[in-house]
């Protein structure tokens, strides 16, 4: 993915005032570009007076960062008690055979990344998978499949172009190592 | 000046300091592991717990952190305090038992050995590493990143850090010795996780360049510094 340095500079420029602007700024960069590129982390810290060590403590702390390149597509799937007790793992473990991934993993077309939370606090519609924002409640293995055409068809693929990669996926939880 | 109580002995100290430093500087000893005179303090390791007693009842607070007060009651040896040192004892057991300053608190304060054992690991966390490099050095090439179990004093991307001036302070102030200075082409630094093998460059401290000797690697028996 090519990263332009005029716009990292704009990005990082509008958000920056001084040092403890360094989390405004990178919630900017991940916004954009769905990950925290190493030439945006070096160049934020740069602008900002800040050790780029700091950077990547601070990108590494929060979950809400990532390293590495998100997918098109977020789905979080609950394991809270309640939907656990109503079924998730099933949820989960369809998703990862017909995604091909593991837990917080990205697809290797990077169009999914699956991750799991911990209670979405909406237990009566357990168990809960949301897409992109989208919260689907009562979810079974069944109803994964569905829920994955209906992605495809808003992309316009076909859904049987969502199959588990071949190769390892990547992780894009940040700092994790492969 | 302001005068507190500390294990019912009336104490006068200067304003802005901590409950620690007026205690250390009565005589009365509170354990520490990452507290350094030269840093700003942390309050990571918990060892310095002590008593704070109030109308309202005791809390336990950090005393390296906490600014001394007119009319404090402090006790550092109360059954609270000690308890919470031990609990604190106890859990540095889990992945340091083995490291001679952990074992001597152990000793001290009669820890048994933990009900659960996890990784060994050298590194306790205490961030001195992470501080000095940042407020002493000026430099910050190392930090600490992740979270929860996955902790860890790291340079930046797990790569390398090109900040690093080969200083030594790092291995200079780790109280374990998980930072060790040893003997490549040149010397380096190293952690279980990382090297850091760069030429050594002056810091904003130095008003020259540094000695052509290189740091040696047995500066831990030089300084008297019981190793890990």
């Amino acid at each position: 993915m090519a990263i332009s340095i005029t716009e990292l500079y704009d990005l990082i420029n509008r958000e920056a005032q001084d040092d403890a602007s360094l989390i405004a700024v990178l919630e900017g960069i991940q916004a954009q570009y769905r990950y925290l590129p190493f030439e945006a982390l070096a160049l934020a810290s740069e602008r900002l007076g800040v050790p780029l060590s700091q950077a990547f403590s601070v990108a590494t702390f929060y979950h809400a960062f990532s390293l590495r390149p998100k997918g098109k597509h977020c789905l979080h799937v609950c394991m809270g008690t309640a939907c656990h007790v109503r079924g998730s793992p099933q949820v989960l473990d369809r998703l990862l055979t017909k995604l091909g991934v593991r837990p917080g993993g990205t697809t290797r077309d990077r169009q999914f990344t699956l991750e799991t939370v911990n209670c979405l606090g909406a237990c009566a519609l357990g168990p809960i998978v949301v897409t992109d924002g989208e919260y689907s409640g009562q979810m079974t293995p069944q109803k994964v499949d569905a829920l994955l055409r209906r992605v495809a068809k808003v992309e316009g693929v076909a859904s049987t172009s969502i199959s588990p990669s071949t190769e390892r996926a990547d992780t894009c939880s940040a700092g994790e190592s492969p | 000046m302001l005068r507190l109580t500390i294990n019912d002995q009336l104490v006068e100290i200067l304003k802005g300091y901590t409950l620690l430093q007026a205690a250390r500087e009565h005589g009365i000893a509170i354990p520490t592991l990452c507290y350094l005179e030269s840093l700003a303090p942390y309050a990571a390791c918990r060892l310095c717990l002590v008593e704070l007693v109030s109308a309202r009842g005791s809390k336990l607070v950090a005393s390296c952190a906490y600014p001394c007060e007119e009319g404090l009651i402090v006790r550092t040896n109360s059954p609270m305090v000690l308890d919470a040192r031990r609990t604190v004892v106890e859990l540095l057991m889990t992945t340091a038992g083995h490291l001679p300053a952990v074992q001597v608190l152990a000793r001290e304060y009669g820890v048994p050995a933990p009900y659960v054992t996890l990784e060994s690991n050298d590194c306790i966390l205490c961030g001195l590493c992470v501080r000095a490099c940042k407020e002493i050095v000026g430099v910050g090439a190392i930090s600490l990143t992740q979270r929860g179990m996955a902790r860890e004093v790291s340079v930046p991307f797990h790569i390398s850090s090109a900040d690093c001036i080969e200083c030594a302070t790092c291995a200079l102030v780790c109280p374990t010795g998980a930072i060790r200075i040893e003997q490549f082409t040149r010397p380096a630094r190293t952690m279980h996780t990382w090297t850091s093998a760069y030429a050594r460059r002056a810091c904003r401290l130095c008003e020259y360049e540094p000695p052509g000797e290189p740091f040696p690697t047995n500066y831990r028996e030089l300084l008297g510094i019981q190793s890990a």
